[in-house]
């Protein structure tokens, strides 16, 4: 009887003793969405096809590693024509580069459930080090990854000749991401 | 006896404030819809926009003042069925001033444009973003601006009909000249 206990024990207390790692990302949960301003108003948009790979453990973060793709076509970039219009060559010239990449390269504690989050980010074959704050919410059945930045599309020439001019569509895009995970 | 020959102030500037806007508006449309998409073109499509929903705006106030000021009677001389077609296109042109910013509204909601009147005040998005709702709206908006152009080229025919063929003062009813009578 005692031996049998102690099994039990010693197999609940397993999951405690080694803390999760999250590795399973759950795409329904998960999501990218960006914000610009035109003539001055905000318009909301996004990626629906993404596809994330990850390794996190909150105690250990600094063995992180994630590699997020985005498919280029999936865009919502907020209306049916600005969609058309993105993938052109002056946009995202998505035939010559239908997949944006993030690649983390370093991850480390903030405290509070806080990380920052350093890694490249590749879009129209331009690639750029990106320094983005994420939050960690651990949850009943998937943890969650929240992160938002700000980036300069110009920097990456999304939006070249006469989209170049900012006055019209701002030169900054709000991104904001959710990553939805389990461990495994 | 000149009072009642003339619409009221009011009236008379809401209608050249609405006609100028219009006739600026209109030939706008016209003219961005071809264009391929540009920051010029997003502009252009604000401005109209713009000054759409400042017709309707004006528009709501012309109504509620045309429903409690009776206009001036028109000349004896004008004909039974005259009369008739001239409420009638007044009616339609009321109709097709109001229909025309709504539909332009509704059509840049559908197509996923936000309408947001002069950049502070943004309108709600009473329809959901919908390619084919968005190509509908659009031959509405189309539609209902060859009746107004038909509507007005009635309109301002009949009154240049009245005054320089009939030779029957009218043209002063909104005219500017407090003095004619």
């Amino acid at each position: 009887m005692r031996t049998t206990a102690f099994i039990l024990l010693a197999a609940l207390a397993a999951p405690a003793a080694h803390a999760v790692e999250y590795g399973t990302v759950l795409p329904k949960q998960s999501s990218i969405g960006f914000e610009f301003r035109q003539m001055g108003w905000p318009i909301k948009g996004g990626f629906k096809r993404f596809t994330t790979q990850m390794r996190f453990d909150p105690a250990k973060p600094e063995s992180a590693s994630a590699r997020i793709e985005i498919d280029v076509a999936s865009i919502d970039a907020g209306s049916p024509d600005a969609d058309d219009e993105s993938a052109g060559k002056l946009w995202f010239n998505r035939s010559a580069y239908p997949k944006a990449t993030f690649v983390a390269s370093q991850v480390r504690a903030l405290g509070n459930n806080r990380y920052e989050m350093r890694g490249t980010l590749t879009l129209k074959g331009k690639s750029r080090e990106m320094v983005i704050p994420l939050s960690y919410q651990p949850g009943k059945n998937a943890a969650t990854f929240d992160g938002r930045f700000v980036l300069k599309r110009l920097d990456f020439g999304i939006g070249e000749g006469m989209w170049a001019d900012v006055s019209t569509v701002a030169n900054e895009v709000k991104v904001n991401f959710r990553i939805a995970a389990t461990g495994n | 006896m000149s009072a009642a020959t003339r619409y009221s102030i009011p009236a008379i500037v809401l209608h050249w404030l609405v006609t100028l806007l219009i006739f600026v508006a209109f030939p706008l449309g016209v003219y961005m819809h071809e264009l391929p998409p540009s920051p010029t073109k997003i502009e252009l499509y604000s401005y109209h926009k713009w000054l759409g929903i400042t017709v309707l705006m004006l528009v709501a106030v012309r109504v509620s003042w045309r429903l409690t000021h009776t206009p001036p009677p028109l000349p004896s001389s004008v004909a039974a069925w005259q009369r008739q077609a001239s409420a009638g296109i007044h009616g339609l042109l009321y109709v097709l001033m109001i229909a025309i910013p709504l539909s332009g509204w509704l059509m840049s909601s559908a197509k996923g444009f936000q309408t947001v009147w002069f950049g502070v005040l943004p309108l709600p998005d009473l329809v959901e973003k919908n390619r084919e709702l968005g190509k509908l709206l659009t031959e509405v908006h189309k539609i209902l601006n060859f009746a107004l152009l038909a509507s007005v080229v009635m309109h301002v025919g009949a009154a240049l009909q009245h005054h320089f063929i009939e030779r029957q003062p009218f043209l002063q009813r909104m005219g500017w000249n407090r003095g004619h009578s």
